[in-house]
């Protein structure tokens, strides 16, 4: 069997400014992040004939396609559970191209979550989440219930609030040295950290990613057609989607282990299928809507043991000359929140040696995407 | 406050609850119980379910304490604690819920430094049939 491995490769990025608030909408942005992606691939739009994106994502493949003049469509594919997808939409489109289906794919995301509502203010819609046993008791936002597993999280394994910090911290870093980060100009302190006020506790303000205005795209061809291309090809070596079984999502409560997270089930089919080990990562790209998702993606990617992750986060791990530098371009924490597709392109990035903050020599990448929902994450190699 | 949106599967839960009674939906034919309620067993397939009163004891699995920004009727309680309880007669399900002072308490009545993981809680119901928990020791 041929398999994904190495087929195709990610040949184009694009994405618009971050901001709190753009006064383009999101069908705009959408079309200028993949006029963007196109233009850095040098291929013309004409050419596209696969889209993917997120089930969330309104700007849907129609108004896109007859917007910016792709071609005829062969293969269109949306991915659900929010920030779970991120990867997938890459995944999607290289088992299309794989098998034939298409040649030229994109996957984008636009989202204005900084000016825009904030979706759990909206009690009409039923989230994925089921809602009746959770929202009368105030359980209302993400941030309540992925503090749930981190309070959790923290008791059975003695994680404490400085490795959620380190966790910030990295991703702070990175952003200072990224222009196009929304905390380029803000440095985080320990004290700031510590003292800045609660959203659920055990999760503080800097806990949580930020609100953002923006829209990413990239584009997948087939290995043969990236040789032709502008940038060196980032090959997609490995992908995985996971669900795994009686998982509830975010409310993983009635799981007979909740804290064991999709990751570990995405993470045990992604390793299957790739030539190197977590101990040949040599950046990451960790979903980061919130800091506790590291350490249980650490965890669940397997690059610690269980109730390690936190520990794991210690003596500057995650920064640059660490033993996994994390995030590099701030991740959802820091750079922007666009569902986690700037951890795509940031991978990207860093396999072209082009990233803000560049990991000297890097050759293979993780990515992954929302940690608590049904998730996708991706090995790229350059 | 909101109340519970419910569907097929969850209403007789809330049914029960309206009468002060705690049970979980368990499969007829295996006898697993099951949270949240669904048409079929995940163990043995059946279709036949029946509800299963529970002692209404449990301990502190998790907790929480959110802050604004919430919805009003929740931001005018904040800080308030929200917590997991894992039962003791069925310890794989844990219910969300409020720990509080008494019957029909406020969500904030009780100080969050009072809670503890682990700590023994049971059932009391408000007047509308919403759970809440109280502390077996307080
Ligand atoms: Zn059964």
């Amino acid at each position: 069997m041929a398999g994904l491995k190495d087929a195709t490769a990610v040949v184009g990025i694009g994405q618009t400014p971050f901001a709190k608030h753009l006064p383009d909408d999101e069908r705009t942005l959408a079309c200028r992040a993949v006029l963007a992606a196109l233009d850095d691939a040098g291929i013309a739009p004409g050419e596209v004939d696969a889209l993917a994106s997120y089930t969330m994502e309104e700007t849907d493949e129609v108004e896109l396609a007859k917007a910016v003049g792709l071609g005829d469509l062969t293969f269109f594919s949306k991915v659900g559970y929010g920030g779970g997808g991120s990867c997938a939409t890459v995944a999607h489109l290289a088992a299309a191209i794989a098998t034939g289906q298409a040649t030229v794919g994109v996957a984008w995301r636009s989202r204005k979550r900084g000016s825009g509502p904030r979706p759990w203010t909206d009690t009409a819609v039923q989230l994925p989440t089921p809602a009746q046993w959770t929202r009368p008791f105030g359980l209302l936002r993400p941030a309540d219930e992925i503090a749930v597993l981190t309070r959790r999280y923290m008791h059975e394994y003695g994680a404490t609030r400085d490795h959620l910090f380190n966790v910030a911290l990295a991703c702070r870093n990175r952003a200072n040295q990224n222009s196009a980060a929304i905390m380029y100009d803000r440095p985080l302190t320990r004290e700031m950290y510590m003292t800045s006020r609660w959203i659920s506790e055990p999760l503080c303000l800097f806990d949580n990613c930020l609100e953002t205005d923006g829209a990413l795209a990239c584009v997948i061809v087939s290995r043969e057609r990236a040789r032709d291309c502008r940038h060196t090809p980032v090959y997609v070596h490995s992908a995985a989607q996971g669900l795994p079984a009686q998982h509830h999502g975010m409310v993983n409560y009635w799981n007979d282990d909740p804290l064991t997270g999709p990751a570990h089930a995405t993470a045990r089919h992604l390793w299957k299928h790739a030539d190197f080990t977590p101990q040949d990562v040599d950046v990451a790209q960790i979903y980061d809507a919130f800091t506790s998702l590291i350490p249980l993606s650490l965890e669940g990617y397997g690059f610690c043991g269980r109730g390690e992750g936190g520990a794991f986060t210690e003596g500057g791990a995650l920064e640059i000359g660490g033993r996994l530098p994390l995030n590099t371009g701030g991740g959802g924490l820091s750079e922007a929140y666009v569902h986690g597709f700037n951890l795509i392109n940031e991978g990207v990035k860093q396999l072209r040696g082009t990233s803000t903050a560049q990991v000297p020599g890097a050759a293979t990448c993780l990515v992954t995407a929302g940690e608590g929902v049904p998730t996708s994450a991706l090995l790229l190699r350059s | 406050m909101l109340t519970p949106v419910t569907d097929a599967d969850g209403a007789p839960f809330w049914r029960y609850a309206a009468h002060g009674e705690l049970r979980v939906q368990a499969c007829a034919d295996c006898g697993e119980p099951r949270f949240p309620p669904r048409p079929c067993c995940p163990d043995c397939q059946s279709f036949a379910s029946e509800w299963r009163q529970l002692g209404g004891h449990g301990r502190i699995w998790s907790y929480v304490v959110p802050h604004p920004p919430l919805l009003p009727d929740y931001a005018a309680q904040a800080p308030y604690n929200v917590i997991v309880v894992e039962l003791a007669d069925a310890p794989r399900i844990r219910l969300v819920g409020n720990l509080v002072t008494q019957a029909g308490a406020p969500l904030n009545s009780l100080s969050p430094d009072r809670i503890r993981i682990g700590a023994k809680v049971q059932v009391v119901f408000t007047g509308t049939g919403l759970p809440q928990w109280i502390l077996e020791r307080p």
